[in-house]
């Protein structure tokens, strides 16, 4: 950087060192005209910071040698933007492994053409255009005084023309005119759905309803869910594709041994061992679908919920301030397990008309 | 005196004693030790041989923790009897057992030991078969993907799976530190033992709620899924919006900002 | 238009003459709009320079790209919940029961060309919309570029990050995918525990029970059309704001609270900005290209009976999610009502907190210093050390929260105990931002010294010289012009005139009152300048200190 001479004292030989900002000062390159001390004022309202330092060329050879590299690039976007066509045409899609194809070859030049351009323009101003130190005056964003006084004289002498103060039942009649008008808005959004009532209580489990597997449909035998740790995530009959429904009515089912269960579990609702709860999350309503064999553990994915499924799948962890509810189940004349009746308490998230149902619940059994 | 006790002081005497020790407690034991009905138990799972080879690796290697007779030690390890071939041919063949002197949480899927070639693994299944039944291994056929449906197989895969493995197969969290592993290296036979047998944390999937046919569906899914490209670009290990969120912040603002730094960035005058 | 005399020489000769073309369209257009006096003042608006004021440009161009992609994705989805089976390419999906919109999304993916790229570019920019709007925000509060005149667009800027996440939220629920599907049932079930109106919330959202049958177009209106529309007027404001008000300018030599120094719009910062523009499409074009984002035919079709573990939302909403995960059980029943309180305190609090108090910052800072002045020099953040400290407290909560949004996933990366990080999390939260807030005090403080002692004792040369009595020591040199100027843009940060008594014992107004006695306290604690620096020509470079002990009560920085 600096070429340091082995002669003069140490002070003479310390180097001026520059970080980061550079001297404004002499500009590298081109011999300045010679300019009078005060700063010219330029168009457009703005001044040069220093004398001579405003605006500064970069060498002509320099900028000439960045001219050709940003051509280059420019070149290079044009290349990759005829590629993009020319990928969209020859490369088809339909299927996964043709989609991955497509997407790159259009990605690929896509990035490459925006690439080129973006660091073309970086270079064509870092090295083809001068070197600003320009000025520009700010003015107090608050408007003059006097302006401000002759824009509240207006602002009086419209009101009193326009009468709005004078004519009080004028006045008042508009106002009053406009408030229906502003509310209409939202009286039309009533009809965005039906009144909830007491739809939250209910799902559609009833008597006699047969458990069915998800996914495949099929009603259960108790005695083909045999295998203790065993689950099933549990849809009723009929109601397979109904996502409202399901959005209840899903259970999980799960085979503990009848000596593993605790007092929390209602042992009329189950079946030789088969438990059945509501899948839906007290907490926020997500499938609590993780089960853990050797703990009985049902564990929420979402907010980590866990339930004691051996305990009436009361809370034992996280944010869900009520155990899973559990279906009644038995088993009909074929062997094949259904409902007893719906549940006994609302399923799902907390909300503000459900009251503590479990306690109620308690107090009638 | 008898002609025992004239010789009673015989340099080989105490060799003698021992000696008789040892065939007193082992002809007891031998005796008094529960021996099953391993004839015909043998003729179903296995050859006679089999099952002799398996119960030799078997006291070798996993009587410590699971009991010279497979009845569990408590604390240690639990009963096998019952868990049936498919058991330890998921649990060997992926390395999980023997497991390590300290688990943690859970048994994880490790280098298989020398030892554990296919045939000891046949043999060691056949004799744990033996001891109380249970599943057995499926077939080729069983887990054949290119037999299998995969869009049912994803609808179940999707209903009782991705819970705790997540859509593609993943892996997850569970309670305590244990995890839902990722299925990528299981190959399908273990899928299915998986299902069949519910290791350690994961819930059993019988043959009789999921049907072969519909197990075989799943791994199809699970097989075709984990093989397909990712079209995309790269899948970011197919974990979700916490990488894409990273890799927003960091590749995305990182490099953004190194841009606006350069095209910000004033030169370097020449010093003197 | 006639050429400017400019100083320095500048390359070719004579004056330039506009050609005939854009003589005379400008001509036309002047003829008609009067435009030239507006051109005449604006053209050549100065921009001051530093790579931190392009962060804003981040989220803009973000917003241009999202517009663009979203109306070609536009062309092919189908807002509709319908439930179909799947005839398309991705097989193993076929004969799926599915909603249209998750088919039609699908079909954009496989079916059309380009139709994948476009679908991770529009969604890899919202990602970085959101992301650049934050990094612009911070960047505006730790410069104090929110003071006036600027508390305006300040808050219009709070408005827009809002309303984005909120975009966002219904932009990445509109393919009805598993993912998305359970941030809808969260959205439900918080939605269902507001007070009274609860249910009535979810029933009109909705339409019914959930999920009903109309969410996702009622979702597709407000994401293409309301929220596009409010977000396009609100950035117009901020970009006009800013235009009028001029940019900040960071502290430095020449630079006043009265003037912008810099280059001018009119060639250098168009180009700039357009440079910008094309990097920040490059990179989204990159991403969209390299790295898959929101693969919805992995997730499969929306079903409320099934989820996937590791169900985070997009990283804008992690903060939420986190706090509904650390959240301990806590529902209070009054009579026949219940009030979920687990739900409804992660839900409103965090976010209710950042934003309100991020909004009224500005009004805060401006009563506890009693400062009513225009600012245009941006502070450097060590200057004022507890706007400094409160925001990276701020930035704690906001990312403890953020990380614990993922605690299943780093549970299982780095074999951490699922609930031993949801308890850490509890702690953390208060914890984590008190120590932070002294950490990054004291930081500031330091780097404040450091400064101080730069313009004492000048910057190293790497001379060194021996003195005849045989000692070494390094030559140091005054730092360089513009340093010092950049160093000595330290504003003292404004305080109330004291709390004393006048003659009569009678405090000043302001430092009336229990509330008055709290702002005179708060302002002499924000407004203290620990470190002051030494004035022009008080420095010693290379020269000796004072004795120690020399009378001075301030604390010495030697």
């Amino acid at each position: 950087m600096s070429e340091r001479e082995n002669t003069g004292t140490p002070e003479e030989r310390v180097p001026h060192r520059v970080i980061g900002t550079p001297q404004p000062g002499a500009p590298a390159g081109v011999a300045t005209a010679g300019e009078p001390d005060t700063p010219a004022t330029l168009d457009g309202g703005v001044r040069e910071l220093e004398p001579g330092t405003g605006v500064i060329y970069p060498d002509p050879a320099s900028a000439r040698r960045a001219e050709r590299l940003v051509a280059l690039l420019f070149l290079v976007a044009f290349l990759a933007g005829v590629g993009f066509i020319v990928s969209y045409v020859a490369f088809q899609v339909g299927d996964i492994d043709r989609t991955a194809v497509s997407n790159l070859a259009l990605g690929g030049t896509m990035t490459v053409a925006f690439l080129a351009l973006a660091i073309g323009l970086v270079v064509w101003v870092r090295r083809i255009m001068p070197k600003y130190n320009l000025v520009q005056e700010r003015h107090p964003m608050a408007s003059e005084p006097e302006v401000r006084e002759e824009v509240s004289r207006i602002f009086a002498q419209g009101a009193q023309e326009s009468g709005f103060l004078k004519h009080k039942l004028l006045r008042r009649t508009l106002l009053l005119a406009a408030a229906p008008l502003g509310l209409a808005p939202l009286v039309l959004l009533k009809d965005l759905g039906p009144l909830p009532e007491d739809k939250l209580r209910h799902t559609v489990w009833r008597k006699g309803m047969r458990l069915v597997v998800e996914g495949t449909g099929q009603p259960i035998r108790a005695a083909d869910f045999n295998s203790p740790g065993g689950i099933l995530s549990v849809v009723p009959e009929g109601y397979e594709h109904d996502l409202n429904a399901l959005a209840k009515a899903t259970l999980i089912l799960i085979k503990l041994r009848p000596e593993q269960f605790k007092s929390g579990t209602n042992l009329n609702w189950t079946h030789d061992g088969i438990v059945a709860y509501s899948k839906i999350c007290t907490h926020v309503g997500c499938p609590a679908a993780l089960y853990e064999q050797t703990t009985n553990h049902i564990l929420c994915p979402c907010h980590q919920s866990t339930f004691d499924a051996a305990d009436g799948a009361k809370v034992v962890f996280g944010p869900a301030a009520r155990p899973l509810p559990q279906l009644p189940i038995t088993v009909d004349s074929e062997g094949y397990l259904v409902a007893q009746s719906d549940f006994q308490v609302p399923v799902g998230p907390s909300f503000w008309e459900r009251g503590d149902a479990e306690a109620e619940v308690r107090g009638n059994a | 005196m008898n002609s025992i006790t004239a010789r009673r002081r015989h340099p080989l005497a105490r060799y003698a004693v021992i000696l008789l020790a040892l065939c007193l407690v082992g002809g007891a034991y031998a005796l008094l030790s529960p021996t099953g009905d391993r004839a015909d138990a043998a003729i179903a799972s296995g050859t006679n041989d089999d099952v002799a080879n398996g119960k030799a690796l078997f006291e070798a290697n996993c009587s410590s923790c699971h009991g010279l007779n497979g009845q569990g030690v408590p604390g240690n390890g639990p009963s096998l009897i019952g868990v049936g071939a498919a058991s330890v041919d998921f649990q060997v063949s992926s390395g999980r057992m023997p497991a390590a002197n300290s688990t943690g949480p859970q048994a994880p899927r490790k280098a298989l030991p020398e030892w554990v070639t296919p045939k000891a693994i046949d043999d060691l299944a056949a004799y744990v078969q033996s001891l109380g039944g249970g599943p057995t291994r499926p077939t080729a056929d069983m887990v054949d993907p290119a037999k299998g449906d995969p869009a049912k197989g994803g609808e179940l895969f999707r209903a009782n799976c991705i819970q705790c493995h997540n859509w593609v197969g993943a892996g997850g969290a569970l309670t305590e530190g244990k995890h839902a592993p990722n299925l990528n290296k299981s190959t399908p036979t273990q899928i299915y033992e998986a299902m069949i047998t519910g290791p350690q944390a994961m819930p059993v999937f019988n043959d009789t709620t999921i049907t072969p046919e519909q197990k075989r569906d799943m791994i199809a899914y699970i097989v075709k899924v984990r093989e397909q490209v990712d079209p995309g670009g790269s899948g970011l290990g197919r974990i979700g919006p916490v990488t894409e969120g990273l890799v927003g912040w960091v590749v995305g603002i990182g490099l953004l900002s190194l841009a606006s730094i350069w095209i910000t960035a004033k030169r370097r005058a020449k010093t003197k | 238009m006639s050429s400017a005399t400019q100083a320095g020489a500048r390359p070719g000769s004579g004056s330039f003459t506009p050609p005939k073309a854009i003589s005379g369209i400008s001509t036309f257009m002047d003829d008609r709009t009067g435009a030239g006096s507006f051109l005449k003042r604006n053209l050549r608006k100065i921009f001051p320079d530093h790579w931190s004021f392009l962060l804003g440009e981040i989220a803009l161009y973000s917003f241009v790209i999202l517009l663009l992609t979203g109306t070609f994705l536009t062309f092919w989805f189908e807002p509709s919940m319908q439930e179909v089976e799947y005839t398309g390419s991705y097989e193993p999906l076929k004969g799926v029961h599915m909603s249209a919109a998750y088919a039609s999304a699908l079909e954009i993916t496989f079916d059309v060309r380009g139709g994948l790229l476009m679908r991770q570019i529009h969604h890899w920019a919202a990602l970085l919309f959101v992301a650049g709007m934050m990094a612009h925000m911070l960047r505006v509060f730790f410069t104090g570029a929110y003071r006036k005149p600027r508390e305006l667009n300040w808050l219009i800027g709070l408005g827009l990050l809002t309303l984005s996440m909120v975009e966002g939220l219904f932009g990445y629920s509109l393919p009805d995918d598993l993912l998305s599907g359970a941030g809808l049932r969260i959205t439900q079930g918080v939605l269902v525990s507001v007070p009274l109106v609860g249910t009535y919330l979810q029933f009109f959202l909705f339409g019914g029970e959930y999920p009903g049958d109309d969410v996702i177009g009622r979702f597709y209106s407000l994401h293409i059309l309301i929220i596009p529309g409010i977000l396009l007027a609100l950035i117009s404001a901020h970009m006009i704001l800013m235009w009028v008000q001029k940019h900040t300018q960071m502290p430095g030599k020449g630079r006043t609270e009265t003037n912008v120094v810099g280059a001018p719009f009119y060639p250098a910062f168009m180009v700039k900005s357009g440079a910008y523009f094309m990097f920040t499409f490059a990179v989204l074009a990159g991403l969209g290209t390299f790295a898959q984002i929101n693969p919805i035919w992995l997730y499969g079709p929306y079903t409320p009976a099934d989820i996937s573990a590791g169900s985070q939302p997009d990283f804008y909403m992690g903060f939420l999610e986190g706090a509904l995960r650390i959240m301990p059980a806590w529902e209070i029943n009054i009579g026949d009502y219940t009030l979920a309180l687990s739900v409804l305190i992660p839900a409103l609090i965090p976010l209710g907190l950042i934003m309100t108090g991020a909004a009224l910052y500005p009004f805060i800072e401006r009563w506890v210093t009693g400062d009513n002045r225009e600012h245009h020099i941006a502070d450097r953040p060590r200057n004022n050390p507890h706007r400094t400290a409160i925001g990276v407290s701020v930035i704690t909560f906001y990312g403890i929260l953020w990380m614990l949004g993922a605690n299943d996933e780093i549970s299982m990366h780095f074999h951490i105990s699922l609930f031993a990080l949801s308890i850490f999390g509890r702690i953390a939260i208060f914890v984590g931002p008190a120590i932070a807030y002294f950490v990054t005090y004291r930081i500031c403080i330091g780097l404040q010294r450091k400064d101080a002692e730069v313009l004492a004792h000048g910057v190293e040369s790497g001379v060194i010289v021996r003195s005849p009595e045989g000692g070494y020591s390094e030559i140091h040199v005054e730092p360089d012009e513009d340093i010092a100027e950049h160093i000595r843009g330290k504003k003292e940060i404004p305080t109330l005139p004291s709390a004393e008594a006048d003659g009569e014992g009678i405090p000043p107004k302001e430092a009336r009152g229990p509330l008055g006695r709290l702002r005179v306290k708060l302002s002499r604690t924000y407004g203290t300048d620990l470190v002051p620096l030494p004035a022009k020509g008080e420095g010693h470079v290379n020269g000796e200190h004072a004795a120690v002990g020399a009378g001075e009560e301030r604390k010495q920085l030697h």
